[in-house]
């Protein structure tokens, strides 16, 4: 439903996309996963055909994003970080203007509009003026506005900023119930977010891709595991099996640097274990030099690190 | 196009009900009827003085009252206009820009061609709503006085104000569109539109191709000849360019936000 290719945006010297591919598949809920400023909201404009991009391709529901904005325009809901509201609209009037622009036919305009408020559960606010409305209500006539012409493929820049925990938790399960018949791409920078709600998750920073994975995958990567690294002079061979050999040691991989026989690897464990005396024991007991031997923080975690790990709704229904 | 009735609809609906469009129209308006039962009041004045000494002297010159009359409430008016068609167009763009409703209209299927459009015809409707009143002026006139009000001078008017009002309206939309400020899109109109009448002056006196030039950008200078009762092609099409110069500026204007820095 959605192919990006090598896709990059960069404003004069600052790129804030570099090269970026990834497709989502028709009915997937799609995680865009990561810190402020990592280029989610940069991808998610130029899918939407708001910005043009500097190179690479991207593809939604089969039409080129910049030769075929307007049947992309067509296919594509979007709710914006900050929900694009007119203040002194109803909220039912407002949903009908954004209907008539996105080519809704009249005949089922009211319908539409009818679905639109019931599917975000805002009906008997349709008669308010969106500017005395609270910012959760503000967010969900946003959702309702990506919602109204029942396109394809929504994409949701950041749905949950600014709801209550009880909002939060009603919007997730909105936008789970909308998977299937349609292709969703949200944008968090929540970690629990992506694991109660998406299928995949595409983890970006500084507007690169850190990796693309299911939620359980990424996080059995990132909570279950440490690394090490050696540098050693000494059989790439020997030195692998010698390493296998220590418990809970799960992989191994050695590389050889140049011809002056050094040879650098990197042992992975399982989470908590710290094996740094036990290689070193190891080698040095074998009698070959040890140059350099150090833990190593998986890329990443670093990225993990700048994330809210802290769930707002989880908490409140823990209390 | 029925994606322009969208916009146009919208923009409509907005002025009606934000305060702006209530407090430009009526203030409009009510300066408008003062200055028209001024002039009316000075005109008649002056009429029953020459009346008087063509009494005394004999060979009395018939003075035509209403046509006076109109040709100096115009000229007010013209004036009028380039004190608020600003406050109009101000937001236009500003607006949108500054909520982030600009980004909804360019993600949606609808050309910039269309937004621009549907705000100008918007923006030039609720002009001409603003201008409808004072034809009971001249209802007023035709009720009252003798002879009636050249029907041709009151047509040509009201044909320059609605030409004059919507080469205005276009360039300052254009000048909404580059800022996220309504009030800076207003000083900004505002300044554009002093200087496109206070040119003339600039012009007068002097002489040459310069002057000559000068005296052509005058936005008002063209209006005079309406006033006058004349539909004079040059006016006619001088508005009409500014007025399409405005509409495309505007979306080259609209188009640059897709490439600037959000």
């Amino acid at each position: 439903m959605i192919e990006v290719q090598d896709l990059t945006k960069s404003y004069g010297a600052v790129t804030a996309v570099d090269h970026i591919s990834f497709s989502v598949n028709k009915g997937e809920i799609l995680g865009f996963l990561g810190p402020n400023g990592a280029g989610k909201t940069t991808t998610m404009r130029i899918l939407t055909g708001y910005l043009p991009a500097t190179g690479g391709t991207a593809k939604v529901a089969g039409f080129d994003v910049f030769e075929q904005s307007m049947d992309v325009r067509r296919h594509i809901g979007y709710l914006p970080e900050n929900p694009p509201l007119y203040n002194d609209m109803t909220v039912a009037t407002y949903l009908d203007f954004v209907a008539r622009i996105k080519n809704v036919p009249p005949g089922s305009r009211a319908r539409r509009v009818d679905t639109a408020l019931e599917m975000t559960n805002i009906t008997d606010k349709r008669d308010e003026l969106v500017k005395r409305l609270s910012r959760g209500y503000k967010q969900r006539v946003g959702l309702a506005q990506a919602l109204v012409h029942d396109p394809d493929v929504i994409i949701l820049d950041e749905p949950t900023v600014g709801l209550d925990p009880k909002q939060i938790i009603e919007v997730r399960r909105l936008i789970k119930g909308l998977a299937g018949n349609h292709t969703i791409i949200l944008s968090t920078h929540i970690l629990p977010e992506v694991s109660m709600t998406c299928d995949r998750v595409v983890i970006i920073n500084h507007g690169k891709i850190a990796a693309v994975d299911t939620p359980e995958n990424l996080t059995s990567q990132i909570k279950g595991g440490e690394r090490v690294h050696v540098e050693v002079r000494a059989p790439e061979k020997a030195l692998s099996d010698l390493l296998r050999q220590i418990p809970d040691v799960r992989r191994v991989s050695v590389e050889t640097h140049g011809n002056v026989g050094r040879v650098s690897a990197t042992v992975e464990t399982a989470a908590g274990k710290d094996v740094r005396s036990q290689i070193a024991a190891k080698i040095v007991g074998q009698g070959y030099d040890l140059f350099e031997l150090r833990g190593v923080n998986l890329s990443l975690e670093d990225i993990f690190l700048q994330l809210t790990t802290e769930d707002p709704a989880h908490k409140a229904t823990e209390n | 196009m029925r994606n322009l009735y969208a916009i146009y609809r919208k923009e409509m609906g907005h002025y009606f009900v934000s305060p702006v469009a209530y407090v430009v129209v009526g203030v409009f308006l009510i300066l408008s009827g003062f200055f028209f039962s001024r002039i009316m009041e000075a005109v008649i004045q002056e009429a029953l003085e020459a009346a008087m000494q063509g009494m005394q002297f004999g060979g009395a010159m018939p003075v035509d009252v209403p046509g006076i009359v109109l040709r100096g409430f115009f000229n007010v008016i013209s004036f009028f206009l380039l004190l608020f068609t600003p406050a109009l167009t101000m937001g236009v763009y500003a607006e949108e820009r500054r909520r982030g409703t600009m980004e909804l209209l360019m993600t949606s299927p609808v050309t910039d061609e269309q937004i621009v459009l549907g705000k100008f015809f918007a923006s030039l409707s609720l002009y001409i709503i603003m201008l409808l009143p004072t034809l009971c002026y001249a209802v007023y006139m035709f009720l009252h006085s003798d002879p009636a009000p050249p029907w041709k001078l009151l047509f040509a008017s009201y044909l320059g104000a609605v030409l004059l009002g919507g080469a205005l309206l276009a360039v300052g939309s254009f000048l909404s569109s580059l800022t996220e400020s309504q009030l800076i899109a207003a000083i900004l109109t505002f300044g554009v539109f002093i200087i496109l009448w206070v040119i003339e002056f600039a012009a007068r006196g002097g002489s040459g191709d310069l002057s000559a030039l000068f005296q052509y950008l005058s936005v008002t200078r063209h209006f005079d000849d309406f006033s006058r009762g004349v539909i004079d092609t040059s006016g006619v099409i001088f508005y009409v360019s500014l007025a399409v110069l405005g509409i495309f500026l505007t979306m080259r204007s609209v188009d640059s936000m897709r490439w600037r820095r959000a």
